[in-house]
């Protein structure tokens, strides 16, 4: 062998064959949103294209995620390592069911967010980015969701959370530039304790590889800190999916930008958080995250409570659906705790039917808003009167937020209380009923005052006030209605059709919970 | 040598929390850029000390025979510094702004997205 070749023995150890075409598939959902955010970056000038490139994006994007999804549905999870490197060495992209599932939705809510912002976003915002914003927003999302290394997940973080940033402040308002400012430091702080927690796991694991971290956490001599370690993520990720006591960044923030932005976030980013949760504490690392479940029931039983109270006691709109979001978020948590099949089965099944619903309120909400000129509950009225198509939309978002059947609500709120009355948790059933309760509550009431009583605060029984109404411009009906109806529609479609979700969700929990095989095919030792 | 930076490590996390607990945006930011410091520090003592030890594979061999450098840690820092100091920049605008459109930088004081004179829910149906 001559001076300068590498020993053969060597390179088949740490590289492996170039990646074939069908493992480009996992990268590809991340590399079509990059370049058409860059490209719209590029044609900024070319203000009435934006809009057809970035749909044009998404649409590619949620091909990218059904064709990968189809694809792990058929092999299992997909692993591709960058520059050919084998895992632990190089980065390594590891999309499972899971992820992909996740993605996939989220791609759908874009879409729709998209359609959306064309006649409700000024020109103003247009001319500042929103549309690269949301490109590199769907980057960051898809990536934290498919990658497989913590490290690259902790950039993938930050790549959403600043082009958050840009989409929150968009409009330079006073009250956006408060929300702004607090969101951008707490968040700011979360990633930083997340960077932390990566920084200790590196220093006694030695490795970065999510597969390869689970596996040398299992084999860690006694005394190792992981169980800290574990908590350091459950405070991180926790803040990052607003779960109480670290979920007050939330309601401040998210009711300040557009409907359509707010659509996104509400869609997108506490759901992050959840999944980098139940990747960390129930596949890494869990042995000794199950340390941790006392304080995760805990933390997800109270987020339920203080999401429910806080949506009843909000006199706006839009900041009573913030507290909804928390609500669910301690929903989804419940399969964190009890890291059962079933639980965790129910916290895929709600995270979907989640991201549904809650984009399609918030877009309802922008729709009222801009009908009424207020959010305030005690201005509003007579959409019933007025508008009634659209009011029967809002009543179907409103049943399946609540959890009623036949809605997309009611099953992942089923499977969560059969799963935490098998996982002797009587006390979580509990609060998942008692808070189910006075969620229909809150949001009942939102649609009485919206749509069911004649008019704004005043107006006598029987007669109507629609005079403080404003109709929606005939021209861009179609854009505003349709986004609305499809997230409506795919909540109905879900309610009535449970199964296919319900089998991914079950595939997901499966894989999820397997962390033998995730090692074993991550790591390239299984065909 | 590692336990010292721990330490140094620890006293750039008390200083950064103390920062943090404050009322006033720019000691918050300040608190932020000693925090993203200390993380900085932390990942790099968590990668071990070790002096004159260049991660140099010699020409005639395959891999490293002896104690070297781990350069992981540098590359994670490198990239933690890029990304906190745009963080921090971001935020540095985005409190001047503050400043000059809220007319304060007491968080306390900032209360328009969350308004103190807020209107009570409505009561009964």
């Amino acid at each position: 062998m001559a001076v300068g070749d590498i020993d053969p023995v060597l390179a088949v150890n740490v590289a492996s064959a170039p990646a074939t075409l069908g493992d480009w598939l996992v990268v590809l959902p991340l590399v079509i949103p990059l370049i058409t955010g860059a490209a719209l970056v590029m044609l900024r000038h070319q203000m009435h294209h934006q809009a057809a490139v970035a749909a044009g994006g998404l649409v590619g994007l949620l091909a990218a995620d059904i064709a990968l999804l189809v694809k792990v549905l058929r092999e299992g999870p997909v692993v591709m390592a960058m520059g050919a490197w084998k895992p632990p060495f190089g980065i390594a992209f590891t999309a499972d069911l899971l992820g992909t599932t996740f993605a996939t939705v989220s791609a759908v809510v874009a879409i729709a967010v998209s359609l959306y912002s064309i006649p409700t976003i000024n020109t103003h915002e247009r001319r500042y980015g929103f549309y690269p914003f949301l490109m590199l927003l769907m980057t960051g999302v898809t990536g934290a969701f498919l990658t497989g290394d913590l490290f690259n997940l902790y950039v993938w973080f930050e790549v959403l959370l600043i082009s958050s940033f840009g989409l929150l402040v968009l409009g330079s308002e006073k009250r956006q530039i408060d929300g702004t400012l607090k969101y951008g430091v707490l968040n700011l702080m979360a990633t930083t304790l997340f960077l932390i927690a990566v920084g200790l796991t590196y220093g006694v694991t030695g490795t970065l590889n999510m597969a390869d971290i689970a596996a040398k956490a299992r084999a860690l001599p006694e005394g190792a800190p992981m169980v800290t370690i574990a908590a350091l993520f459950l405070l991180a990720f926790g803040m990052k999916a607003a779960a109480f006591p670290v979920n007050f960044w939330l309601p401040a923030s998210y009711h300040t930008p557009g409907a359509g932005v707010s659509a996104l976030f509400a869609a997108m980013l506490t759901k992050v958080g959840v999944y980098a949760l139940l990747k960390t504490l129930l596949l890494i690392l869990a042995p000794q995250a199950a340390a941790l479940s006392g304080i995760v029931v805990f933390v997800a039983g109270t987020t339920m409570v203080i999401g429910a109270l806080g949506a009843l006691a909000q006199a706006d709109l839009r900041r009573l659906l913030g507290w909804l979001i928390i609500a669910g978020i301690g929903n989804m948590l419940v399969g964190v705790a009890l890291g059962s099949e079933g639980a965790v089965t129910g916290a895929v099944l709600y995270g979907v039917h989640s991201m549904l619903v809650m984009a399609g309120l918030y877009l309802a909400a922008g729709m009222i808003e801009e009908m009424a000129g207020t959010g305030q509950l005690s201005r509003l009225g007579g959409m019933m009167a007025f508008n009634p198509s659209f009011a029967a939309v809002f009543l179907v978002l409103s049943l399946a937020v609540s959890g009623l059947p036949p809605f997309s609500g009611f099953w992942p709120k089923a499977v969560l209380f059969e799963a935490a009355v098998a996982g002797d948790a009587p006390g979580l059933a509990a609060i998942i009923l008692a808070t189910g309760f006075v969620t229909t509550i809150a949001i009942g009431r939102v649609f009485l005052y919206v749509a069911w009583r004649g008019g704004p605060e005043g107006t006598p029984d029987g007669t109507t006030d629609l005079v403080h109404l404003a109709p929606i411009p005939d021209e861009d009906r179609v854009a505003r209605l349709a986004p609305i109806g499809l997230l409506a529609g795919l909540s109905v479609l879900y309610g009535l059709l449970p199964a296919p979700v319900f089998s991914l969700a079950e595939g997901s929990a499966r894989s999820l919970l397997d962390s033998a095989g995730f090692i074993a095919r991550a790591l390239g030792s299984m065909p | 040598m590692e336990a010292w930076f721990a330490i140094l490590v620890g006293l750039f996390f008390a200083g950064a929390t103390y920062l943090l607990l404050s009322k006033k945006v720019v000691r918050i930011l300040l608190g932020l850029a000693l925090l993203g410091n200390a993380v900085n520090l932390l990942i790099f003592t968590a990668g071990r000390l070790t002096r004159e030890v260049p991660p140099l594979i010699a020409p005639d061999e395959d891999a490293f025979t002896g104690p070297v450098a781990n350069a992981l840690p540098q590359a994670l820092i490198l990239t933690a510094i890029v990304i906190s100091f745009s963080f921090f920049a971001f935020l540095l605008v985005l409190a001047f702004r503050a400043y000059q459109d809220l007319g304060t930088d007491d968080t306390d004081a900032m209360r328009l997205a969350e308004p103190v004179s807020d209107p009570l829910p409505p009561e009964g149906y």
